[in-house]
């Protein structure tokens, strides 16, 4: 039997520590290195019983949505405006401007984000000197606003990409079709480009919801007790609290709840960028 | 070819498009150059030329697509400059169509009602009813990726006619189809302009498809029009070499004139001297070197025992070209260098003649044009 290298690779690096995690969801710590290799479900009641970790997930989904939200907002019109308003010629400069950013280490991102919104940062001195406030504003930092601002930031490129690519893929003649037949620009975009502009919408979404349901560094950075995560629980309970088990089973289950809003947003799109009658 | 005869209509004459002077430039490229063109109530007109001509330019400008830098664009006498395309009575029919790929066939045709006054139920009649006009009954469900060209074609149609524009633009709506297809839907093209009764405005690069289908033909080189008429006029009498050549086939052999008594004579090399009337030259021609055409079907090979009906010249065959139902021969007339191109029809019971075969050739003056 042939099993390609890829398989191969993709069993050893994705597979096994896969079933790995997920096995030892299912087992009891006992000390340091030993595991009660018992299975049992104890975990997961835990994990769902909680209100720590319930409130945690919970926190984790608003957050990883509202960085969704305000990334593709944001994306969307610079997406449009790069697509429709640069001259073709110029398309690629722009794109490549766009990625700029990740020319910098993602911890280095997170550090300036710190010099920016911190008491005495960039930010709050800025609005001092200029007399808007007196006092410093502190709801900018260590919370889960900082946690949105940076994650929106960084993921922005991921979501203007297949934007932009989605945009550019719209016949233009399709929009002057609809101008001809009596739609202002306006109407023109609600019933043209932005129903054809959805695929690359729903994969900016996807793009950008996913990694950051799981992120870890930028709360852990500047969260600060407020914009703790689901990672960063998970990440206490195999190292600090020596609870293999129970991070495993919370680590299966954040991964079960982002599938099932994937597999949701994946029909949602499919059933966007479909033809709504009926093939025969 | 399929001919529906346009000759018994009644021509419309009352102006619905007047076009004043339009100039348009991109950068240093003229795209338009002082087009004065009126075009008539319920006329099927086209604008004909080779690519880059200016053709799709003018009817973008007719449409609202393109802005004009002089000149001024007036449809039912009310001036377009400051009224937007969604705003124009007229439709298009896009040469790539353009169908919306997320809607159904019956949304892509109901697309522009949304704003009308009917009720629901009798868009849905109106959207069956264009549907049925261009031959797609019962197709509204289909989804648009799942049709053919040709179906695209109808489907595009039904959408700009379902508003009853004053005037529907089409650019070029029949350069995707094959041969077959593209003569059917010629054939369908006249059958529904006389059905709606609406102008229609046409632009081609197709010389045959602008005859078959035309009231009237504007012929367009490099954002000017070259001649504007009547189809038959248009084949029969251009007005200048180029678009003499541009439409069908057209002989070309050096004369020299000369007027005798009132009346242009000319003496064609090959031919011999023929009286030339004041609708076959430019007026004010002057005597002297000029250049003579006639269409291939205009002489006729003289075979044994015939006698020309009006003149005759000898000459040689030097090519044959056979098509089933007509011959194309080359022939080279006695002290002309370059041949004539003369179509025969082929007659049951006649022989095709060999090439290297002696000839004789009837040809009357009333066929020939004059150029400078």
């Amino acid at each position: 039997m042939l099993i390609s290298p890829t398989a191969l690779y993709a069993l050893a690096l994705l597979a096994i520590p896969l079933g790995a995690i997920v096995l030892i969801s299912f087992w009891t710590q006992t000390g340091v290195r030993d595991f009660d290799t018992t299975l049992t479900g104890a975990n997961y009641v835990e994990a769902l019983s909680d209100p720590i970790y319930r409130a945690l997930m919970f926190r984790s989904l608003r957050i990883a949505g509202l960085v969704t939200l305000v990334t593709v907002l944001a994306a969307f019109p610079i997406a449009y405006f790069v697509s429709f308003g640069v001259p073709a010629q110029k398309k690629s400069l722009w794109i490549f401007l766009i990625t700029i950013p990740f020319w910098t280490s993602y911890l280095i991102r997170v550090f300036l984000w710190k010099v920016i919104l911190g008491y005495n940062g960039v930010f709050n001195s800025g609005l001092k000197v200029l007399g808007v406030i007196d006092q410093p504003l502190t709801f900018l930092l260590y919370n889960a606003n900082s946690v949105v601002i940076t994650l929106a930031h960084a993921y922005a490129p991921f979501a203007i990409l297949p934007i932009f690519v989605a945009l550019e893929k719209i016949d233009r003649s399709l929009l002057e079709a609809a101008r001809d037949l009596g739609e202002n620009r306006v109407m023109t975009f609600l019933r043209v480009t932005l129903p054809l502009a959805a695929p690359g919408v729903i994969a900016a979404v996807l793009i950008v919801f996913i990694p950051t349901i799981g992120d870890y560094v930028t709360p852990e950075l500047i969260g600060g007790p407020g914009g703790t995560m689901i990672a960063n629980m998970i990440q206490a309970q195999f190292l600090r609290l020596n609870n293999a088990p129970l991070g495993a089973a919370l680590a299966v289950l954040a991964m079960l709840i982002v599938s099932v809003i994937a597999v949701a947003f994946l029909v949602l799109g499919s059933r966007a960028s479909g033809a709504k009658g009926t093939r025969k | 070819m399929t001919q529906i005869s346009t000759a018994n209509r009644v021509k419309p004459t009352k102006p619905l498009i007047e076009m004043r002077d339009i100039s348009k430039h991109y950068g240093d490229y003229h795209a338009l150059c002082g087009i004065t063109l009126d075009i008539h109530e319920g006329e099927f007109f086209s604008l004909l030329g080779p690519s880059g001509c200016g053709k799709t330019t003018l009817l973008r400008v007719i449409a609202g697509f393109e802005g004009i830098d002089s000149g001024a664009v007036l449809i039912s006498h009310q001036d377009m400059a400051r009224v937007p395309a969604n705003k124009r009575p007229t439709n298009m029919v896009f040469q790539s169509y353009a169908i919306f790929p997320h809607l159904s066939v019956a949304q892509n045709v109901g697309f522009g009602l949304r704003k009308s006054t009917m009720s629901k139920a009798q868009k849905e009649a109106a959207v069956a009813e264009a549907l049925e006009m261009v031959g797609l009954k019962g197709y509204g469900a289909r989804a648009a990726h799942a049709l053919s060209g040709g179906q695209r074609q109808r489907v595009a149609l039904a959408r700009a006619l379902i508003l009853k524009p004053k005037v529907l633009l089409l650019d070029e709506p029949l350069s995707a189809l094959d041969r077959k297809m593209r003569e059917q839907m010629q054939v369908e093209l006249i059958r529904l302009q006389r059905q709606v009764g609406i102008t229609f405005i046409l632009v081609t690069h197709d010389q045959e498809e602008a005859l078959v289908m035309s009231d009237r033909i504007a012929v367009m080189f490099e954002g000017e029009i070259a001649q504007c008429d009547d189809p038959e006029i248009l084949y029969r009498r251009p007005k200048s070499k180029r678009v003499a050549d541009f439409i069908g086939v057209m002989n070309f052999l050096p004369a020299t004139l000369h007027s005798h008594a009132g009346t242009i004579i000319a003496d064609v090399a090959g031919l011999g001297e023929a009286e030339i009337a004041a609708d076959q030259c430019p007026a004010g021609i002057p005597e002297g070197d000029a250049l003579v055409g006639f269409r291939p079907e205009t002489l006729t090979l003289l075979y044994d025992g015939q006698t020309a009906t009006q003149r005759e010249a000898a000459g040689v065959i030097s090519e044959v070209v056979y098509y089933g139902d007509m011959t194309y021969y080359d022939v080279t007339l006695v002290g002309v260098s370059k041949p004539v191109r003369i179509s025969m029809r082929n007659v049951f019971g006649r022989d095709v003649l060999a090439v290297g075969d002696a000839t004789r050739v009837s040809w009357s003056a009333g066929a020939l044009v004059v150029f400078p």
